[in-house]
């Protein structure tokens, strides 16, 4: 058992649902009890997508549970196949169902449905969403595209001449973070470098499609996290090797194009020569030159929390202090690219623990997911996302990939607005006790928006949570008090560790802008503490600063 | 002010479709969302799955206030596997939980559909805990799981586990009335003001803002209930001895009237202190009800069951703004509870118990009626069909009730049809 506030990934049967919504002309079917459709406004409020979820549940109650359950599951089964007349099924349980131990795939198996039905085991007291999500795809892959499987051991026939190079597209899902737009990017990039695409899948994709995956001559994996599992096997099975390059970020695409080229065959040069991004130019700018040595937190998945952390330091000049994914899965990528940064890497799905960290390192910058937005709200650090969970405002309207050049663009705008800009740092800096400067201002880009989270009650409501927080008890004070106190918390966590500020200095910490106040007294109470100093003075302050310097 | 569309009174029993299938609505694990907001020291421990911390988070619109007076401690394949003893992993949790928050008064361990199905003695636990903490934390269960519970019905069996602890009153205790289902604070007070004027004083509210204040229950309570889905709890207040006061409900000019009658006349109010104290309140709701006249009459409506709140949500529409009513479905119809409002509806209602939703969908939309009020699963699938709708989770998380929430009730109702008037897209 344990305590869990917030989570970052939902049950395995989400990851599911999430490959069966991305599809079309498949059906699941899930043994579940009434509640368990809440899921299915992830995909309609939150993706807000036109269509209900292709997902049929079973809505067992306690008075089933002596009677007959499995007869409700083949009632929902064979009503789902009547109407919706999908090309093929999954059905499966979810968490409870998974207790009353009814076997869906045998039950449906016995029905004799006149087209393919994938039984899914998803653990749910044991795993997660992306592994659901990845395990479903995998055995749907196995299904449909395994009975176009050539003999095992057989070599793959080489391209015919003249016939141009053909690759798969794997791993774009429903409610993922902007696979949709990557999706159109990768594939604008790979018809310029002259191959084409079989299969996109899961999203948009037919069980017959599917079917047809053994006919490229390679795979893309989009995202290892859903389709690293299923590319694997069809490595092994139809011989078609895979890039895993995931072209986040400028040098990550380079590399993407040279790899993709090498296995098509193809020139990689005209493109990369023709390479359409203003990130490389406007990091050179002198106006990003206050970017440089940003501190930045890096918590995501571990396909995005790689690619940021690559971003921050090569492509944007950050410094990275640290980095971390909830994708247990992916873990061991995740360790590397700390190592590589010599950072220590945060392996949890538990959001305390999440928060912890961002306290102790006091960022100036954190890429995360809506939950370290959260995070950063309350401590007052600028967030940009990177990475699923989801929230309404990560499906913007406007087109805004991750992958790819226009990707590389569209990550440089997010992550420095969050940012103060540089000479309006200065100028903070400057007059510090400036009215309109005070801690509670905000970047003037950002005016609008409110910005630090004491300053700003409505920073408690989320644009969509809003109804919510005017709701019962008209309680917004109440909201209030309680979403600012842990900020206070936070602040004078920091000093209760046994180290006093004495009137002059905590005065002289005052004057130092908000945003790199936290990184002024972590710096000057460890070098108090290093000096074996009981109390922080004016001159500490000052002593700290000259020893760390502007770091 | 006459009541239009009010003439034939509805024959009990009405023509109920009971239907049987998929369920598109939440588990009663949903009614934390406002709980944990209404005891402000009360703090909900769902013992449960992943799905189930993952279905609070995502019904809540995520993330509404840093640190929420709710948690789910997720069971994991050791605890089934008999690996880890559950009892001992709840404890060492509730533990953690109550060192973390040590202003927390109140600790409800709430049943889920996995504790429920391997049979989690949750009300042990509780009592064990209870032994425990006491007298700093109270802890009690109840059951928002899925299998039991539909939705609102969460609030429903949380106020049941809090009846047992209210105090008994004194032998000579003066008659008191009682307001029965959470409302927000700012209603409790209007309604409050409104049973001063009356001359009932001896009154209070289930639950209270703070667990320390639970009402006493007895012979000497009469009780009105303020929302339709509070069967279990009137059951155990009857088994206390307290009385209900039957009424519709408070919605709209005319249910408030009456409900607040029905206190009145059991205070034995005279009938013109009982004009005085709520002519003028009754007439401003009735202005502001009429505001959204101009876009909601003749309008059709159809309820998909959600609230348990579309039957007097529906009377209201009708009798005071002139909707049509389609089809007004609900999880459950209580007879008794809702007898009043049956004889407000008109006789050819169409209602609808339980649900099948895939032919619920079919009805809707060969009806394509102007306005549906349904679940967030299922709000923009038939927007993008071009019919509007009104998300009735908002039912719950805004005030409606009483005089002077008439007009934004309405209002709620309102604005999907004038966003529709608005947009030229």
């Amino acid at each position: 058992m344990k305590l869990t506030l917030w989570t970052y990934e939902g049950p395995p049967h989400v990851g599911a649902m999430r490959i069966a919504t991305a599809m079309d002309k498949l059906h699941y079917v899930l043994h579940a009890p009434q509640g368990d459709t809440y899921a299915d406004l992830l995909f309609t409020m939150i993706e807000r997508l036109p269509k209900r979820p292709p997902v049929t549940y079973t809505t067992f109650q306690a008075r089933d549970l002596g009677a007959d359950t499995a007869g409700l599951f083949k009632t929902a089964c064979q009503e789902a196949y009547d109407r919706f007349q999908p090309q093929a099924m999954l059905v499966g349980a979810s968490c409870t169902a998974e207790l009353i131990q009814d076997d869906p795939g045998g039950l449906a198996d016995g029905m004799d449905f006149p087209v393919p039905v994938i039984p899914l085991e998803l653990p749910a007291y044991q795993r997660k969403e992306n592994w659901g999500a990845s395990e479903t795809f995998y055995h749907l892959v196995r299904k449909l595209a395994g009975a176009h499987a050539p003999p095992p051991g057989s070599e793959r026939p080489p391209r015919e001449p003249g016939q141009r190079p053909r690759c798969n597209l794997l791993g774009a899902t429903a409610l993922g973070f902007r696979h949709r737009d990557d999706v159109t990017e990768i594939t604008r990039l790979l018809q310029q470098l002259g191959i084409d695409i079989v299969v996109t899948a899961p999203l948009g994709a037919t069980p017959a499609d599917i079917a047809r995956l053994g006919e490229a001559d390679f795979n893309v994996v989009m995202y290892p996290e859903i389709a690293d599992t299923a590319a694997t096997w069809l490595q092994r099975t139809f011989r078609q090797p895979a890039v895993k390059t995931v072209p986040i970020g400028i040098n990550a695409t380079r590399q993407f194009i040279r790899e993709v080229a090498e296995l098509a065959g193809v020139d990689a040069e005209p493109v990369l020569a023709s390479e359409a991004s203003r990130l490389p130019w406007y990091s050179r700018s002198v106006d990003s030159t206050y970017l440089t040595g940003k501190r930045v937190f890096v918590f995501g998945d571990a396909t995005h929390a790689v690619a940021a952390a690559r971003i921050a330091v090569h492509e944007m000049g950050f410094d990275l202090c640290g980095v971390g994914t909830y994708s247990r899965e992916f873990a061991r990528d995740v360790r590397a690219v700390a190592k590589e940064f010599a950072v220590e890497a945060l392996i949890t799905d538990d959001y305390l623990e999440v928060e912890e960290r961002i306290a102790e390192l006091q960022p100036e910058l954190i890429l995360g997911t809506q939950m370290e937005r959260h995070i950063a709200k309350r401590l007052g650090i600028g967030c940009a996302m990177i990475s699923a969970p989801m929230h309404v405002q990560d499906f913007p309207a406007r087109y805004s990939p991750q992958m790819g050049f226009e990707g590389a663009n569209v990550i440089f705008d997010s992550w420095v607005h969050p940012l103060v800009m540089g000479l309006e740092e200065h100028l903070l800096g400057m007059f510090r006790e400036d009215f309109e400067f005070h801690d509670g201002a905000t970047a003037s880009h950002l005016a609008s928006e409110g910005g630090h989270a004491v300053s700003r009650p409505t920073a408690v409501a989320d644009s969509d949570a809003a109804a919510a927080a005017d709701t019962v008890n008209a309680t917004a004070s109440v909201a209030v008090a309680e979403a600012t106190t842990p900020a206070t918390q936070t602040d004078t966590a920091a000093a209760a560790q046994d180290m006093t500020w004495d009137d002059e200095a905590q005065q002289e910490l005052r004057k130092i802008p908000f945003f790199v106040r936290g990184k002024a007294r972590r710096n000057t109470e460890a070098y108090a503490r290093e000096q074996g100093l009981a109390e922080v003075t004016l001159d500490t302050l000052y002593e700290a600063k000259a020893h760390y310097g502007n770091r | 002010m006459s009541v239009p569309g009010c003439a034939k009174p509805a024959a009990v029993p009405l023509d109920v479709i009971r239907e049987r299938g998929q369920r598109e609505v939440f588990c009663g694990l949903t009614g934390i969302v406002w709980m944990h907001r209404k005891i402000q020291d009360a703090f909900f421990l769902v013992v449960g799955s992943r799905t189930c911390a993952h279905l609070i988070q995502s019904a809540a619109g995520v993330m509404i206030f840093a640190e929420p007076r709710f948690a789910t401690a997720i069971i994991d394949e050791r605890d089934l596997a008999g690996m880890a003893d559950m009892n001992e992993e709840l404890d060492r949790e509730v533990k953690r939980l109550l060192q973390r928050r040590p202003d927390i008064k109140l600790l409800f361990l709430v049943g889920s559909c996995p504790s429920e199905v391997i049979k989690l003695d949750l009300q042990r636990a509780a009592e064990r805990l209870s032994e425990q903490y006491m007298p700093e934390v109270r802890v009690l269960n109840y059951s928002g799981s899925g299998i039991e519970t539909t939705f609102t019905e969460g609030e429903d069996t949380c106020l049941e586990a809090l009846v047992p602890v209210c105090p008994q009153p004194p032998a000579d205790a003066a008659q008191q009335l009682l307001i029965v289902g959470a409302l927000p604070d700012i209603v409790e007070d209007q309604f409050r003001r409104l049973f001063d004027k009356l001359g009932i004083d001896n009154l209070a509210f289930l639950p209270p803002r703070k667990s320390s204040d639970l009402p006493s229950i007895g012979g000497n309570t009469r009780y009105l209930l303020a929302q339709p889905f509070l069967t279990a709890t009137a059951d155990a207040l009857n088994k206390r001895g307290a009385q209900r006061l039957p009424a519709p409900f408070p919605f709209g000019a005319e249910g408030t009237t009456a409900w607040l009658q029905a206190a009145a006349t059991a205070w034995g109010v005279a009938a013109e202190t009982f004009r005085e104290v709520t002519a003028a309140a009754e007439q401003r709701a009735r202005s502001a009800v009429a505001r959204y006249r101009f876009q909601l009459a003749d309008k059709s409506i159809f309820f998909f069951p959600d609230s348990q709140l579309e039957v007097p949500l529906a009377r209201f529409l009708h009798n005071e703004l002139g909707m049509q009513l389609c089809e007004v479905g609900s999880p459950y119809l209580h007879k008794v509870h809702l007898a009043e409002e049956f004889a407000m509806l008109p006789a050819d209602v169409r209602l609808s118990e339980g649900q099948h939703v895939e032919n619920q969908l079919d009805r809707c939309i060969e009806q394509a009626p102007d306005l549906v009020v349904c679940g967030l699963g299922l709000a923009n699938p038939l927007e993008a069909r071009g019919i509007r709708t009104k998300w009735a989770i908002e039912l719950l998380f805004t005030p409606i009730h009483g005089y002077d929430q008439a007009g934004d009730c309405a209002e709620l109702f309102a604005r999907p049809l004038i966003r529709q008037d608005k947009l030229a897209v």
